[in-house]
């Protein structure tokens, strides 16, 4: 029974994981990229190290897999803000299929603000 | 009086594991429990009982936000296998109703966190967080779908 349990959540896990490599390449820009890797790892990641905390069992893995569990949610979508945000501010096209940027002219290039309204046009 | 009860809760806790020689993951997790059952039957201060009520709602917006998470992935991996061309990406303009530092974090770190949403920046007079979206079907509907999904959940425990 434990053996399935392992078995699902590892499958499971490097699925996702794989998917985020396929999604890597095939997706047409650095936003859309961004959206499908960085995501689907962490849930990839978190479904193998819950496996690994089942298969050993024992206290100190367990707490160490959430630690590290955590630590993952907490530091990945900074990572992943930082590198969109940076994305927009030199200028990385957007794909041709995007349909809306409510954030075109809102950024002041020189004091690195961001208006919510548009006052830039003043 | 929420951090003395919070601090109460805790110490039962630990009383419960030591005094059960257990120290396993899931006998802290129900020492935990039954701490909090005893301790809200024995308050009777009226004032108190905002604890008693948080504790549900952070179980319950994990156990939601492991179903948005499940949920996201799956529709990212479906764009992933069959084709990026139906994809409808864009950059939308949140509202924000999350005032402090603390709310702010929280919503846009959960924001990113689920597939298909990347929180990009938020404006420099706290009003509107810029979200990038895989697919947005309908902008009035993506936008009502964080405010009542995620924001209005971490404003009912940070308030």
């Amino acid at each position: 029974m434990i053996d399935i349990i392992i078995g699902f959540l590892a499958t499971i896990g490097v699925m996702f994981i794989f998917l985020a490599a396929v999604g890597f390449i095939r997706m047409p820009d650095t936003y859309l990229r961004m959206c499908v890797t960085t995501k689907a790892s962490t849930l990839g990641s978190g479904l193998i190290l819950l496996s690994a905390a089942v298969f050993f069992g024992e206290n100190g893995v367990i707490s160490r897999v959430i630690a590290i569990i955590l630590f993952l949610f907490l530091t990945v979508p900074v990572g992943a803000h930082l590198i969109a945000r940076v994305s927009y501010f030199i200028g990385v096209q957007l794909w041709k299929g995007t349909i809306m940027d409510e954030l075109k002219g809102k950024y002041d290039k020189q004091s690195h603000e961001l208006h919510s309204e548009r006052e830039l046009k003043k | 009086m929420k951090s003395s009860i919070f601090l109460n809760n805790v110490l039962l806790m630990l009383m419960w594991v030591i005094l059960t020689g257990d120290s396993t993951f899931a006998n802290f997790t129900f020492g935990f429990l039954l701490s909090f059952v005893i301790l809200r039957i024995i308050t009777v201060n009226r004032e108190d009982t905002k604890y008693f009520r948080l504790v549900p709602r952070v179980i319950a917006f994990i156990l939601f936000f492991i179903y948005e998470l499940v949920l996201a992935n799956l529709q990212a991996a479906y764009f992933v296998i069959v084709s990026h061309k139906n994809l409808k990406p864009g950059i939308v303009g949140v509202p924000l109703d999350a005032k402090s530092d603390i709310e702010i974090t929280f919503l846009t770190n959960l924001v990113s966190l689920t597939p298909g949403t990347l929180s990009i920046d938020v404006s420099n007079d706290r009003k509107v967080l810029y979200v990038y979206s895989m697919h947005i079907k309908d902008r009035d509907q993506f936008v009502k779908n964080i405010k009542n999904g995620f924001e209005k959940r971490i404003l009912n425990i940070t308030r």
